[in-house]
């Protein structure tokens, strides 16, 4: 029943709806900007951002904390990890400088609306086999 | 979470476009107005967007950095009767080109419309997710 064969498909669907969500947030903030004077338009790698998620190592990207005194805490590399932040190429660079080309990130806001629903599809069927196999259809 | 913050990204999109439209009518109203209260003809104002940070997040969402005046003196059209008229008979219009504040006005219209989309997909998702696990 996994989706991927070596992650439980609970965790998968948690992370990848945890980064669907956080990339729609990024789209949403591209979409406000496309008129502001010298906004860079943003957006992750997905693929790349998911894979970190899942295999934990997301937390290398946290800024680490540095201390100057032996009483401070050590929490360096602990704070959650962000994913990446890219900047979009242009595809047609505008005089004041934004970068925000609508129509691009309209079919990426549509593109990731619809696999966040999928997600969401993929995470009811197996909360629904699980419980089939709890209950025995009871 | 996160899907909350689309909603405040796209919030702070929508008032500020609007507070660009009011900025685009009163300047196409006051495409007329010869003598403004400081005796001399109307500015046209341009609102100027800056990224407004969300705090903890990386989302950013849009405030009104500036509002600015439009200090380049309009036409000058020859009214003798006019009251404003100077010496040789000629007034000073206020610097509003109606097509150049029109085109500004589909611009901004278009980007609130988006901003709405913004809203309604977000809202379509997070009522999905609270469904999410029904049987």
């Amino acid at each position: 029943m996994n989706v991927v064969p070596e992650f439980d498909a609970l965790y998968f669907a948690d992370a990848a709806l945890r980064m669907r969500s956080y990339r729609q947030q990024i789209l949403a903030s591209n979409m406000a900007n496309v008129d502001t004077p010298g906004y860079k338009a943003r957006d992750v790698l997905f693929s790349q951002a998911l894979r970190e998620q899942l295999e934990g190592t997301a937390y290398s990207n946290a800024l680490p904390l540095s201390a100057t005194s032996d009483r401070h805490y050590r929490i360096g590399g602990s704070l959650p990890g962000a994913p990446a932040l890219l900047y979009r190429m242009p595809m047609q660079p505008s005089l004041d400088g934004n970068t925000v080309d609508v129509e691009t990130e309209r079919s990426h806001f549509a593109d990731n609306a619809i696999r966040t629903e999928a997600a969401m599809t993929m995470l009811n069927s197996v909360l629904a086999s699980r419980r089939l196999a709890l209950t025995g259809n009871q | 979470m996160s899907l909350m913050r689309s909603f405040q990204v796209a919030s702070t999109a929508l008032s500020s476009q609007s507070l660009r439209l009011n900025a685009l009518a009163s300047n196409l109203a006051n495409a007329e107005s010869v003598a403004g209260p400081d005796g001399g003809p109307y500015r046209p104002r341009h609102v100027v967007f800056r990224p407004a940070p969300i705090l903890g997040e990386v989302a950013a969402g849009v405030e009104v950095a500036s509002v600015k005046e439009d200090m380049r003196p309009g036409p000058k059209v020859y009214k003798p009767g006019h009251p404003s008229a100077d010496a040789n008979g000629y007034i000073q219009m206020p610097n509003v080109n109606p097509v150049e504040v029109m085109v500004d006005m589909v611009s901004a219209s278009r980007s609130y419309q988006m901003n709405v989309e913004v809203m309604n997909t977000s809202k379509q998702l997070m009522l999905k997710m609270l469904d999410l696990g029904r049987a």
